[in-house]
Protein backbone atom coordinates (compact mmCIF):
# COMPACT_ATOMS: atom_id res chain seq x y z
CA UNK A 1 0.00 0.00 0.00
CA UNK A 2 2.67 2.40 1.07
CA UNK A 3 4.60 1.68 -2.10
CA UNK A 4 1.98 3.09 -4.41
CA UNK A 5 1.98 6.39 -2.56
CA UNK A 6 5.76 6.67 -2.92
CA UNK A 7 6.07 5.60 -6.51
CA UNK A 8 5.09 8.07 -9.19
CA UNK A 9 2.89 6.65 -11.90
CA UNK A 10 4.87 5.01 -14.67
CA UNK A 11 3.91 6.10 -18.17
CA UNK A 12 5.72 3.87 -20.64
CA UNK A 13 6.57 5.41 -23.99
CA UNK A 14 7.01 4.03 -27.45
CA UNK A 15 9.85 4.88 -29.82
CA UNK A 16 9.58 4.60 -33.56
CA UNK A 17 12.77 4.71 -35.61
CA UNK A 18 12.08 5.39 -39.26
CA UNK A 19 14.59 5.20 -42.07
CA UNK A 20 17.41 6.49 -39.88
CA UNK A 21 20.88 6.87 -41.33
CA UNK A 22 23.97 8.23 -39.64
CA UNK A 23 27.30 8.82 -41.27
CA UNK A 24 30.49 10.45 -40.06
CA UNK A 25 33.31 12.27 -41.76
CA UNK A 26 33.79 14.57 -44.72
CA UNK A 27 32.30 13.71 -48.10
CA UNK A 28 35.08 11.62 -49.63
CA UNK A 29 35.82 9.69 -46.45
CA UNK A 30 32.21 9.35 -45.39
CA UNK A 31 31.49 6.31 -43.30
CA UNK A 32 27.92 5.09 -43.04
CA UNK A 33 27.46 3.61 -39.59
CA UNK A 34 23.69 3.31 -39.64
CA UNK A 35 21.85 2.95 -42.94
CA UNK A 36 18.12 3.23 -43.48
CA UNK A 37 17.37 1.60 -40.17
CA UNK A 38 13.77 1.20 -39.03
CA UNK A 39 12.36 -0.50 -35.96
CA UNK A 40 9.99 0.04 -33.10
CA UNK A 41 10.61 -0.06 -29.37
CA UNK A 42 7.18 -1.18 -28.23
CA UNK A 43 5.36 0.28 -25.28
CA UNK A 44 5.83 -1.51 -21.96
CA UNK A 45 8.04 -4.16 -23.50
CA UNK A 46 11.64 -5.16 -23.05
CA UNK A 47 13.28 -4.93 -26.43
CA UNK A 48 16.79 -6.33 -26.69
CA UNK A 49 19.10 -5.45 -29.53
CA UNK A 50 21.83 -8.01 -30.33
CA UNK A 51 24.58 -7.53 -32.79
CA UNK A 52 28.29 -8.15 -33.14
CA UNK A 53 30.53 -5.68 -31.34
CA UNK A 54 31.39 -2.65 -33.39
CA UNK A 55 28.21 -2.89 -35.45
CA UNK A 56 26.99 0.60 -34.63
CA UNK A 57 24.73 -0.16 -31.67
CA UNK A 58 26.31 2.57 -29.58
CA UNK A 59 25.74 5.06 -32.38
CA UNK A 60 22.07 4.12 -32.41
CA UNK A 61 21.93 4.69 -28.67
CA UNK A 62 23.44 8.15 -29.00
CA UNK A 63 20.76 8.93 -31.57
CA UNK A 64 17.95 7.56 -29.41
CA UNK A 65 19.21 9.50 -26.41
CA UNK A 66 19.42 12.67 -28.47
CA UNK A 67 23.17 13.24 -27.98
CA UNK A 68 23.49 13.21 -31.76
CA UNK A 69 21.10 13.79 -34.64
CA UNK A 70 20.53 11.33 -37.49
CA UNK A 71 21.77 12.34 -40.94
CA UNK A 72 18.47 11.12 -42.37
CA UNK A 73 15.20 9.73 -41.10
CA UNK A 74 13.35 10.38 -37.89
CA UNK A 75 13.10 9.11 -34.35
CA UNK A 76 9.77 9.65 -32.62
CA UNK A 77 8.91 9.19 -28.97
CA UNK A 78 5.11 8.89 -28.71
CA UNK A 79 4.86 10.81 -31.96
CA UNK A 80 7.18 13.64 -30.87
CA UNK A 81 10.53 13.95 -32.69
CA UNK A 82 13.66 13.42 -30.60
CA UNK A 83 15.87 16.51 -30.80
CA UNK A 84 17.85 16.69 -27.56
CA UNK A 85 18.75 14.67 -24.46
CA UNK A 86 15.87 14.34 -22.05
CA UNK A 87 14.89 12.55 -18.87
CA UNK A 88 12.26 10.74 -20.95
CA UNK A 89 14.97 8.65 -22.60
CA UNK A 90 17.60 7.87 -20.01
CA UNK A 91 20.73 5.92 -20.80
CA UNK A 92 22.44 3.49 -18.45
CA UNK A 93 25.94 3.36 -19.83
CA UNK A 94 28.47 0.61 -20.49
CA UNK A 95 30.74 0.03 -17.53
CA UNK A 96 29.50 2.79 -15.23
CA UNK A 97 28.89 6.49 -15.52
CA UNK A 98 28.18 7.13 -11.85
CA UNK A 99 29.85 10.36 -10.78
CA UNK A 100 32.90 9.18 -8.81
CA UNK A 101 32.87 12.32 -6.66
CA UNK A 102 29.34 11.76 -5.34
CA UNK A 103 28.12 9.24 -2.81
CA UNK A 104 25.58 6.63 -3.86
CA UNK A 105 22.80 8.73 -2.37
CA UNK A 106 23.87 11.94 -4.13
CA UNK A 107 24.25 10.04 -7.39
CA UNK A 108 20.70 8.71 -7.12
CA UNK A 109 19.34 12.17 -6.35
CA UNK A 110 21.25 13.82 -9.19
CA UNK A 111 18.30 14.09 -11.55
CA UNK A 112 15.72 15.63 -9.20
CA UNK A 113 18.37 17.99 -7.81
CA UNK A 114 19.44 19.08 -11.30
CA UNK A 115 15.88 19.95 -12.24
CA UNK A 116 15.18 21.64 -8.93
CA UNK A 117 12.56 19.03 -8.08
CA UNK A 118 13.96 17.88 -4.78
CA UNK A 119 10.74 17.42 -2.82
CA UNK A 120 9.67 15.20 0.04
CA UNK A 121 8.18 12.82 -2.51
CA UNK A 122 11.37 12.54 -4.53
CA UNK A 123 13.39 11.95 -1.36
CA UNK A 124 10.98 9.21 -0.37
CA UNK A 125 11.14 7.71 -3.83
CA UNK A 126 14.94 7.84 -3.68
CA UNK A 127 14.86 6.05 -0.35
CA UNK A 128 12.51 3.47 -1.82
CA UNK A 129 14.81 2.89 -4.80
CA UNK A 130 17.88 2.69 -2.58
CA UNK A 131 16.17 -0.12 -0.70
CA UNK A 132 15.00 -1.68 -3.92
CA UNK A 133 18.55 -1.97 -5.23
CA UNK A 134 19.73 -3.14 -1.81
CA UNK A 135 22.26 -0.40 -1.20
CA UNK A 136 20.93 1.12 2.05
CA UNK A 137 24.21 0.37 3.79
CA UNK A 138 26.21 1.90 0.95
CA UNK A 139 24.28 5.13 0.91
CA UNK A 140 27.27 7.30 1.89
CA UNK A 141 29.93 5.34 0.01
CA UNK A 142 31.54 6.57 -3.17
CA UNK A 143 31.21 4.54 -6.40
CA UNK A 144 34.86 3.48 -6.12
CA UNK A 145 33.98 1.72 -2.89
CA UNK A 146 31.21 -0.35 -4.46
CA UNK A 147 31.61 -3.66 -6.30
CA UNK A 148 30.84 -3.83 -10.01
CA UNK A 149 27.38 -5.28 -9.44
CA UNK A 150 26.52 -2.64 -6.84
CA UNK A 151 27.60 0.13 -9.20
CA UNK A 152 25.23 -1.15 -11.90
CA UNK A 153 22.40 -1.32 -9.37
CA UNK A 154 23.09 2.20 -8.18
CA UNK A 155 23.03 3.37 -11.76
CA UNK A 156 19.69 1.66 -12.37
CA UNK A 157 18.30 3.51 -9.35
CA UNK A 158 19.77 6.80 -10.57
CA UNK A 159 17.93 6.32 -13.86
CA UNK A 160 14.66 5.09 -12.37
CA UNK A 161 14.23 8.03 -10.01
CA UNK A 162 13.70 10.21 -13.08
CA UNK A 163 10.82 7.98 -14.11
CA UNK A 164 11.78 7.92 -17.79
CA UNK A 165 9.30 6.92 -20.46
CA UNK A 166 11.98 4.71 -22.00
CA UNK A 167 15.04 3.28 -20.28
CA UNK A 168 17.96 2.69 -22.62
CA UNK A 169 20.62 0.30 -21.39
CA UNK A 170 23.89 0.11 -23.31
CA UNK A 171 25.52 -3.23 -22.44
CA UNK A 172 25.01 -2.42 -18.78
CA UNK A 173 26.41 -5.71 -17.45
CA UNK A 174 29.49 -5.83 -19.59
CA UNK A 175 32.67 -6.40 -17.65
CA UNK A 176 30.99 -8.16 -14.74
CA UNK A 177 32.13 -11.66 -13.85
CA UNK A 178 29.86 -14.51 -15.02
CA UNK A 179 28.35 -15.14 -11.60
CA UNK A 180 27.48 -11.49 -10.90
CA UNK A 181 26.22 -11.08 -14.42
CA UNK A 182 23.68 -13.89 -14.05
CA UNK A 183 22.54 -12.50 -10.73
CA UNK A 184 22.12 -9.11 -12.37
CA UNK A 185 20.00 -10.68 -15.15
CA UNK A 186 17.61 -12.16 -12.64
CA UNK A 187 17.57 -8.98 -10.63
CA UNK A 188 17.00 -6.74 -13.62
CA UNK A 189 14.28 -9.03 -15.04
CA UNK A 190 12.43 -8.83 -11.72
CA UNK A 191 12.67 -5.03 -11.71
CA UNK A 192 11.26 -4.96 -15.21
CA UNK A 193 8.45 -7.38 -14.42
CA UNK A 194 7.40 -5.23 -11.45
CA UNK A 195 7.22 -1.99 -13.42
CA UNK A 196 6.70 -2.88 -17.06
CA UNK A 197 8.47 0.22 -18.23
CA UNK A 198 9.52 0.45 -21.85
CA UNK A 199 13.08 -0.88 -21.82
CA UNK A 200 15.60 -0.93 -24.62
CA UNK A 201 18.54 -3.15 -23.85
CA UNK A 202 21.61 -3.46 -26.05
CA UNK A 203 23.98 -6.39 -25.79
CA UNK A 204 26.33 -8.70 -27.67
CA UNK A 205 25.38 -11.65 -25.50
CA UNK A 206 22.69 -13.93 -26.93
CA UNK A 207 22.06 -15.77 -23.66
CA UNK A 208 21.42 -12.40 -22.03
CA UNK A 209 19.08 -11.42 -24.86
CA UNK A 210 17.01 -14.60 -24.73
CA UNK A 211 16.71 -14.55 -20.97
CA UNK A 212 15.60 -10.90 -20.74
CA UNK A 213 13.74 -10.03 -23.92
CA UNK A 214 10.14 -9.76 -24.98
CA UNK A 215 11.41 -8.96 -28.44
CA UNK A 216 14.89 -9.40 -29.90
CA UNK A 217 16.17 -7.22 -32.70
CA UNK A 218 19.02 -8.98 -34.49
CA UNK A 219 21.28 -6.44 -36.14
CA UNK A 220 23.45 -6.60 -39.20
CA UNK A 221 27.08 -5.63 -39.24
CA UNK A 222 28.05 -2.11 -40.15
CA UNK A 223 26.18 -0.22 -41.60
CA UNK A 224 23.56 -1.15 -39.04
CA UNK A 225 20.13 -2.42 -40.04
CA UNK A 226 17.65 -4.73 -38.40
CA UNK A 227 17.99 -8.24 -39.87
CA UNK A 228 15.24 -9.95 -37.90
CA UNK A 229 12.75 -9.41 -35.11
CA UNK A 230 12.18 -12.43 -32.87
CA UNK A 231 9.27 -12.48 -30.43
CA UNK A 232 10.41 -14.23 -27.25
CA UNK A 233 7.25 -15.84 -25.91
CA UNK A 234 8.82 -17.58 -22.91
CA UNK A 235 6.62 -17.17 -19.82
CA UNK A 236 7.67 -14.79 -17.06
CA UNK A 237 9.11 -14.89 -14.48
CA UNK A 238 11.86 -16.86 -16.16
CA UNK A 239 14.40 -19.11 -14.53
CA UNK A 240 18.04 -19.00 -15.46
CA UNK A 241 18.06 -22.76 -16.12
CA UNK A 242 15.40 -22.26 -18.78
CA UNK A 243 17.69 -20.58 -21.21
CA UNK A 244 20.02 -23.56 -21.10
CA UNK A 245 17.42 -26.36 -21.10
CA UNK A 246 14.19 -25.04 -22.58
CA UNK A 247 13.72 -26.12 -26.22
CA UNK A 248 11.93 -22.96 -27.25
CA UNK A 249 14.74 -20.84 -25.80
CA UNK A 250 17.31 -22.90 -27.66
CA UNK A 251 15.35 -22.52 -30.89
CA UNK A 252 15.37 -18.77 -30.50
CA UNK A 253 19.06 -18.82 -29.77
CA UNK A 254 19.79 -20.88 -32.86
CA UNK A 255 17.60 -18.65 -35.00
CA UNK A 256 19.45 -15.53 -33.82
CA UNK A 257 22.80 -17.23 -34.19
CA UNK A 258 22.21 -18.33 -37.75
CA UNK A 259 21.38 -14.74 -38.73
CA UNK A 260 24.42 -13.40 -36.91
CA UNK A 261 26.54 -16.11 -38.46
CA UNK A 262 25.45 -15.18 -41.97
CA UNK A 263 26.13 -11.54 -41.07
CA UNK A 264 29.55 -12.39 -39.75
CA UNK A 265 30.48 -14.46 -42.78
CA UNK A 266 29.50 -11.58 -45.01
CA UNK A 267 31.71 -9.14 -43.15
CA UNK A 268 34.37 -11.81 -42.76
CA UNK A 269 34.67 -11.91 -46.52
CA UNK A 270 35.06 -8.13 -46.31
CA UNK A 271 37.77 -8.53 -43.71
CA UNK A 272 36.17 -8.11 -40.29
CA UNK A 273 37.80 -10.73 -38.14
CA UNK A 274 36.07 -9.56 -34.97
CA UNK A 275 32.69 -10.59 -36.36
CA UNK A 276 33.90 -14.08 -37.23
CA UNK A 277 35.53 -14.57 -33.83
CA UNK A 278 32.30 -13.57 -32.18
CA UNK A 279 30.28 -16.28 -33.91
CA UNK A 280 33.00 -18.92 -33.55
CA UNK A 281 33.02 -18.41 -29.80
CA UNK A 282 29.27 -18.86 -29.70
CA UNK A 283 29.22 -21.98 -31.82
CA UNK A 284 31.80 -23.55 -29.53
CA UNK A 285 29.70 -22.71 -26.51
CA UNK A 286 26.55 -24.10 -28.15
CA UNK A 287 28.22 -27.42 -29.01
CA UNK A 288 29.44 -27.80 -25.41
CA UNK A 289 25.96 -27.32 -23.99
CA UNK B 1 52.10 7.07 15.31
CA UNK B 2 53.44 4.32 17.55
CA UNK B 3 52.81 1.84 14.76
CA UNK B 4 54.66 4.08 12.33
CA UNK B 5 57.71 4.35 14.61
CA UNK B 6 57.99 0.56 14.83
CA UNK B 7 57.44 -0.07 11.12
CA UNK B 8 60.33 -1.22 8.90
CA UNK B 9 59.59 1.63 6.53
CA UNK B 10 60.42 4.18 9.23
CA UNK B 11 63.66 2.49 10.19
CA UNK B 12 64.77 2.12 6.60
CA UNK B 13 64.13 5.84 6.09
CA UNK B 14 66.00 6.72 9.27
CA UNK B 15 68.91 4.48 8.27
CA UNK B 16 69.10 6.15 4.88
CA UNK B 17 69.42 9.61 6.44
CA UNK B 18 71.95 8.51 9.07
CA UNK B 19 74.17 6.80 6.49
CA UNK B 20 74.02 9.90 4.32
CA UNK B 21 75.04 12.16 7.23
CA UNK B 22 77.87 9.86 8.30
CA UNK B 23 79.31 9.67 4.77
CA UNK B 24 79.04 13.43 4.45
CA UNK B 25 80.81 13.97 7.79
CA UNK B 26 83.60 11.59 6.81
CA UNK B 27 83.95 13.23 3.43
CA UNK B 28 84.11 16.72 4.90
CA UNK B 29 86.74 15.76 7.48
CA UNK B 30 88.81 13.74 5.07
CA UNK B 31 90.68 16.81 3.89
CA UNK B 32 92.11 17.41 7.34
CA UNK B 33 93.00 13.75 7.75
CA UNK B 34 94.83 13.40 4.48
CA UNK B 35 98.21 14.79 3.65
CA UNK B 36 98.33 17.17 0.68
CA UNK B 37 100.68 14.69 -1.00
CA UNK B 38 97.74 12.33 -1.31
CA UNK B 39 96.21 14.59 -3.94
CA UNK B 40 99.41 15.24 -5.84
CA UNK B 41 99.19 12.27 -8.26
CA UNK B 42 95.58 13.13 -9.13
CA UNK B 43 96.53 16.71 -9.84
CA UNK B 44 99.40 15.60 -12.04
CA UNK B 45 97.03 13.33 -13.91
CA UNK B 46 94.60 16.21 -14.51
CA UNK B 47 97.51 18.35 -15.67
CA UNK B 48 98.61 15.64 -18.07
CA UNK B 49 95.13 15.50 -19.52
CA UNK B 50 95.34 19.20 -20.28
CA UNK B 51 93.16 20.55 -17.45
CA UNK B 52 94.12 23.02 -14.80
CA UNK B 53 95.51 21.21 -11.80
CA UNK B 54 93.00 22.82 -9.41
CA UNK B 55 90.05 21.40 -11.25
CA UNK B 56 89.67 18.53 -8.82
CA UNK B 57 86.40 18.65 -6.88
CA UNK B 58 86.61 17.41 -3.34
CA UNK B 59 83.89 16.99 -0.82
CA UNK B 60 86.33 18.15 1.83
CA UNK B 61 85.61 21.71 0.63
CA UNK B 62 82.02 21.37 1.88
CA UNK B 63 81.25 22.10 5.53
CA UNK B 64 80.65 19.04 7.68
CA UNK B 65 77.19 18.30 9.10
CA UNK B 66 78.48 18.79 12.63
CA UNK B 67 79.65 22.28 11.70
CA UNK B 68 76.37 22.99 9.95
CA UNK B 69 74.45 21.92 13.03
CA UNK B 70 76.55 24.23 15.19
CA UNK B 71 75.95 27.15 12.83
CA UNK B 72 72.28 26.32 12.77
CA UNK B 73 71.96 26.35 16.55
CA UNK B 74 73.74 29.69 16.59
CA UNK B 75 71.46 31.15 13.96
CA UNK B 76 68.25 29.87 15.60
CA UNK B 77 68.43 32.65 18.14
CA UNK B 78 68.79 35.37 15.54
CA UNK B 79 65.63 37.20 14.48
CA UNK B 80 67.16 37.75 11.03
CA UNK B 81 67.04 34.02 10.30
CA UNK B 82 63.40 33.76 11.19
CA UNK B 83 62.71 36.96 9.30
CA UNK B 84 64.14 35.22 6.23
CA UNK B 85 61.81 32.29 6.74
CA UNK B 86 58.89 34.60 7.11
CA UNK B 87 59.75 36.65 4.03
CA UNK B 88 60.18 33.62 1.76
CA UNK B 89 57.05 31.92 3.08
CA UNK B 90 55.11 35.14 2.63
CA UNK B 91 56.26 35.52 -0.97
CA UNK B 92 55.65 31.88 -1.83
CA UNK B 93 52.17 31.92 -0.34
CA UNK B 94 51.32 35.26 -1.93
CA UNK B 95 52.44 34.17 -5.38
CA UNK B 96 50.95 30.71 -5.02
CA UNK B 97 47.56 31.88 -3.81
CA UNK B 98 47.42 34.51 -6.57
CA UNK B 99 48.30 31.77 -9.08
CA UNK B 100 45.44 29.61 -7.80
CA UNK B 101 42.95 32.49 -7.73
CA UNK B 102 43.75 33.50 -11.29
CA UNK B 103 44.94 30.19 -12.75
CA UNK B 104 42.01 27.95 -11.79
CA UNK B 105 39.25 30.17 -13.25
CA UNK B 106 41.42 30.90 -16.28
CA UNK B 107 42.09 27.21 -16.91
CA UNK B 108 38.41 26.37 -16.48
CA UNK B 109 37.42 29.16 -18.87
CA UNK B 110 39.86 27.83 -21.47
CA UNK B 111 38.37 24.38 -21.02
CA UNK B 112 34.67 25.21 -21.26
CA UNK B 113 34.56 28.11 -23.70
CA UNK B 114 35.76 27.84 -27.26
CA UNK B 115 35.89 31.64 -27.49
CA UNK B 116 38.01 31.97 -24.34
CA UNK B 117 40.30 29.23 -25.62
CA UNK B 118 40.65 30.89 -29.01
CA UNK B 119 41.51 34.27 -27.50
CA UNK B 120 43.47 33.26 -24.42
CA UNK B 121 45.38 30.13 -25.32
CA UNK B 122 47.78 31.32 -28.07
CA UNK B 123 49.16 34.16 -25.92
CA UNK B 124 49.39 31.82 -22.97
CA UNK B 125 51.32 29.27 -24.99
CA UNK B 126 53.78 31.89 -26.24
CA UNK B 127 54.46 33.20 -22.73
CA UNK B 128 54.62 29.79 -21.08
CA UNK B 129 58.09 28.70 -22.27
CA UNK B 130 59.68 31.88 -20.85
CA UNK B 131 61.30 30.80 -17.58
CA UNK B 132 60.06 32.84 -14.60
CA UNK B 133 63.63 33.92 -13.84
CA UNK B 134 63.89 35.57 -17.24
CA UNK B 135 61.16 37.87 -15.98
CA UNK B 136 63.25 39.18 -13.06
CA UNK B 137 64.72 42.32 -14.68
CA UNK B 138 61.51 43.26 -16.46
CA UNK B 139 59.45 42.75 -13.37
CA UNK B 140 61.81 44.81 -11.19
CA UNK B 141 61.35 47.65 -13.68
CA UNK B 142 57.59 47.15 -13.90
CA UNK B 143 56.50 46.65 -10.30
CA UNK B 144 56.76 49.62 -7.96
CA UNK B 145 58.28 47.65 -5.08
CA UNK B 146 60.80 44.85 -5.04
CA UNK B 147 58.44 42.87 -2.87
CA UNK B 148 55.79 42.88 -5.59
CA UNK B 149 58.39 42.02 -8.22
CA UNK B 150 59.52 38.89 -6.36
CA UNK B 151 55.96 37.83 -5.58
CA UNK B 152 55.05 38.25 -9.24
CA UNK B 153 57.88 35.96 -10.30
CA UNK B 154 56.79 33.35 -7.76
CA UNK B 155 53.28 33.70 -9.13
CA UNK B 156 54.52 32.94 -12.65
CA UNK B 157 56.25 29.80 -11.39
CA UNK B 158 52.99 28.27 -10.21
CA UNK B 159 50.58 29.88 -12.67
CA UNK B 160 51.46 28.01 -15.87
CA UNK B 161 51.50 24.61 -14.20
CA UNK B 162 48.14 25.19 -12.54
CA UNK B 163 46.48 26.42 -15.75
CA UNK B 164 47.82 23.53 -17.83
CA UNK B 165 46.69 20.98 -15.25
CA UNK B 166 43.23 22.49 -14.85
CA UNK B 167 42.76 22.65 -18.60
CA UNK B 168 43.95 19.09 -19.15
CA UNK B 169 41.93 17.81 -16.21
CA UNK B 170 38.69 19.44 -17.33
CA UNK B 171 39.18 18.20 -20.88
CA UNK B 172 39.77 14.62 -19.85
CA UNK B 173 36.46 14.26 -18.00
CA UNK B 174 34.61 11.30 -19.50
CA UNK B 175 32.04 12.50 -22.03
CA UNK B 176 29.50 10.08 -20.58
CA UNK B 177 29.35 12.16 -17.41
CA UNK B 178 28.21 15.13 -19.47
CA UNK B 179 25.74 13.01 -21.40
CA UNK B 180 24.33 11.49 -18.24
CA UNK B 181 24.01 14.92 -16.61
CA UNK B 182 22.36 16.39 -19.70
CA UNK B 183 19.88 13.54 -19.94
CA UNK B 184 18.87 14.01 -16.33
CA UNK B 185 18.01 17.63 -17.01
CA UNK B 186 21.11 19.53 -15.88
CA UNK B 187 21.53 23.12 -16.99
CA UNK B 188 24.95 24.26 -18.20
CA UNK B 189 25.65 25.96 -14.88
CA UNK B 190 24.63 22.82 -13.01
CA UNK B 191 26.96 20.72 -15.16
CA UNK B 192 29.79 23.15 -14.50
CA UNK B 193 29.21 23.16 -10.76
CA UNK B 194 28.52 19.48 -10.20
CA UNK B 195 30.44 17.73 -12.98
CA UNK B 196 33.26 19.87 -14.36
CA UNK B 197 34.39 21.38 -11.07
CA UNK B 198 34.58 18.17 -9.03
CA UNK B 199 35.88 16.29 -12.08
CA UNK B 200 38.75 18.76 -12.35
CA UNK B 201 39.55 18.87 -8.62
CA UNK B 202 42.09 16.01 -8.69
CA UNK B 203 44.00 17.80 -11.46
CA UNK B 204 43.82 21.07 -9.52
CA UNK B 205 45.40 19.33 -6.54
CA UNK B 206 48.16 17.78 -8.66
CA UNK B 207 48.81 21.04 -10.50
CA UNK B 208 49.02 22.93 -7.22
CA UNK B 209 51.45 20.43 -5.74
CA UNK B 210 53.76 20.71 -8.75
CA UNK B 211 53.29 24.47 -8.83
CA UNK B 212 54.21 24.75 -5.16
CA UNK B 213 57.51 22.99 -5.83
CA UNK B 214 58.34 25.37 -8.66
CA UNK B 215 57.38 28.32 -6.47
CA UNK B 216 60.12 27.48 -3.96
CA UNK B 217 62.70 27.03 -6.71
CA UNK B 218 61.77 30.39 -8.17
CA UNK B 219 61.52 32.45 -4.98
CA UNK B 220 65.03 31.54 -3.86
CA UNK B 221 66.57 32.41 -7.20
CA UNK B 222 64.59 35.63 -7.41
CA UNK B 223 65.77 36.67 -3.95
CA UNK B 224 69.38 35.93 -4.87
CA UNK B 225 69.23 37.96 -8.05
CA UNK B 226 67.28 40.89 -6.73
CA UNK B 227 69.07 41.20 -3.42
CA UNK B 228 65.92 40.12 -1.68
CA UNK B 229 64.71 43.62 -0.99
CA UNK B 230 66.53 43.58 2.32
CA UNK B 231 66.81 46.88 4.14
CA UNK B 232 69.85 46.06 6.22
CA UNK B 233 72.64 43.76 5.21
CA UNK B 234 71.78 40.12 5.73
CA UNK B 235 68.45 40.68 7.41
CA UNK B 236 64.97 40.10 6.03
CA UNK B 237 65.89 39.20 2.49
CA UNK B 238 64.32 35.77 2.50
CA UNK B 239 66.03 32.38 2.58
CA UNK B 240 67.47 32.81 -0.90
CA UNK B 241 69.16 36.00 0.12
CA UNK B 242 70.22 34.36 3.38
CA UNK B 243 72.19 31.81 1.34
CA UNK B 244 73.65 34.39 -0.96
CA UNK B 245 74.62 36.64 1.91
CA UNK B 246 76.28 33.74 3.73
CA UNK B 247 78.27 32.98 0.60
CA UNK B 248 79.37 36.58 0.20
CA UNK B 249 80.16 36.78 3.92
CA UNK B 250 82.18 33.57 3.75
CA UNK B 251 80.22 31.59 6.37
CA UNK B 252 79.94 28.38 4.43
CA UNK B 253 78.14 26.50 7.18
CA UNK B 254 75.29 28.98 6.92
CA UNK B 255 74.91 28.30 3.21
CA UNK B 256 74.04 24.72 4.04
CA UNK B 257 71.79 25.88 6.88
CA UNK B 258 69.88 27.98 4.33
CA UNK B 259 69.66 25.10 1.88
CA UNK B 260 68.27 22.69 4.44
CA UNK B 261 65.84 25.36 5.68
CA UNK B 262 64.42 25.66 2.18
CA UNK B 263 64.09 21.89 2.00
CA UNK B 264 62.13 21.89 5.23
CA UNK B 265 59.97 24.85 4.17
CA UNK B 266 59.17 23.15 0.86
CA UNK B 267 58.32 19.93 2.64
CA UNK B 268 55.98 21.72 5.05
CA UNK B 269 54.13 23.48 2.25
CA UNK B 270 53.79 20.28 0.22
CA UNK B 271 52.43 18.43 3.24
CA UNK B 272 49.89 21.20 3.89
CA UNK B 273 48.83 21.01 0.27
CA UNK B 274 48.56 17.22 0.28
CA UNK B 275 46.42 17.43 3.37
CA UNK B 276 44.15 20.04 1.82
CA UNK B 277 44.00 17.96 -1.37
CA UNK B 278 42.92 14.84 0.48
CA UNK B 279 40.27 16.86 2.23
CA UNK B 280 38.97 18.30 -1.06
CA UNK B 281 38.84 14.97 -2.91
CA UNK B 282 37.62 12.41 -0.37
CA UNK B 283 36.52 9.97 -3.08
CA UNK B 284 40.11 9.34 -4.12
CA UNK B 285 41.31 7.75 -0.87
CA UNK B 286 39.03 4.78 -1.11
CA UNK B 287 38.89 1.77 1.16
Amino acid sequence: MAETSIRPKIIPGEIVVEGVSKSYGATQFRKEVVQDCSFKIERAKLTVMVGPSGCGKSTLIRLLAGFEQPTEGSILLDGEPVTEPSRDRLVVFQETALFPWMTTWDNILYGPRARGELSRESLQFGEFLLNKVGLQEFRDKYPGQLSGGMQRRAELARAMINNPKVMILDEPFRGLDAMTKELMWEYYARLYEENRRTNFFVTTDIDEAVFLADRILVMSNIPTQVRAVIEVDLPRPRKLLDIFENDRANDIKKQALSILHAEAMRSFSRGSKAAADFVDAYLKRASRA
Amino acid sequence: MKKFLSSPAFWRGALSIVVFLVLWEIGARSKAWMAPEFFAPFKELLGAMGFKKDYLPWIGAVPAPSGVLKAWVAVLGQPGYWQSWYMSMFRVMGGFIAAMLIGIPFGLALAVSRVAHGIGFPTFEVLRPIPPLAWVPASIIFWPTQELAITFITFLGAFYTIVINVLGGARSIDVRYFQAAQSMGSSNWDIFRRVILPGTLPSIVVGSAVGMGITWEVVVAAEMISGGGSQQAGVGGGLGFFIWNSYVGGSYEQIVVGMISIGIAGFISSELLRWAGRYATPWLKLR
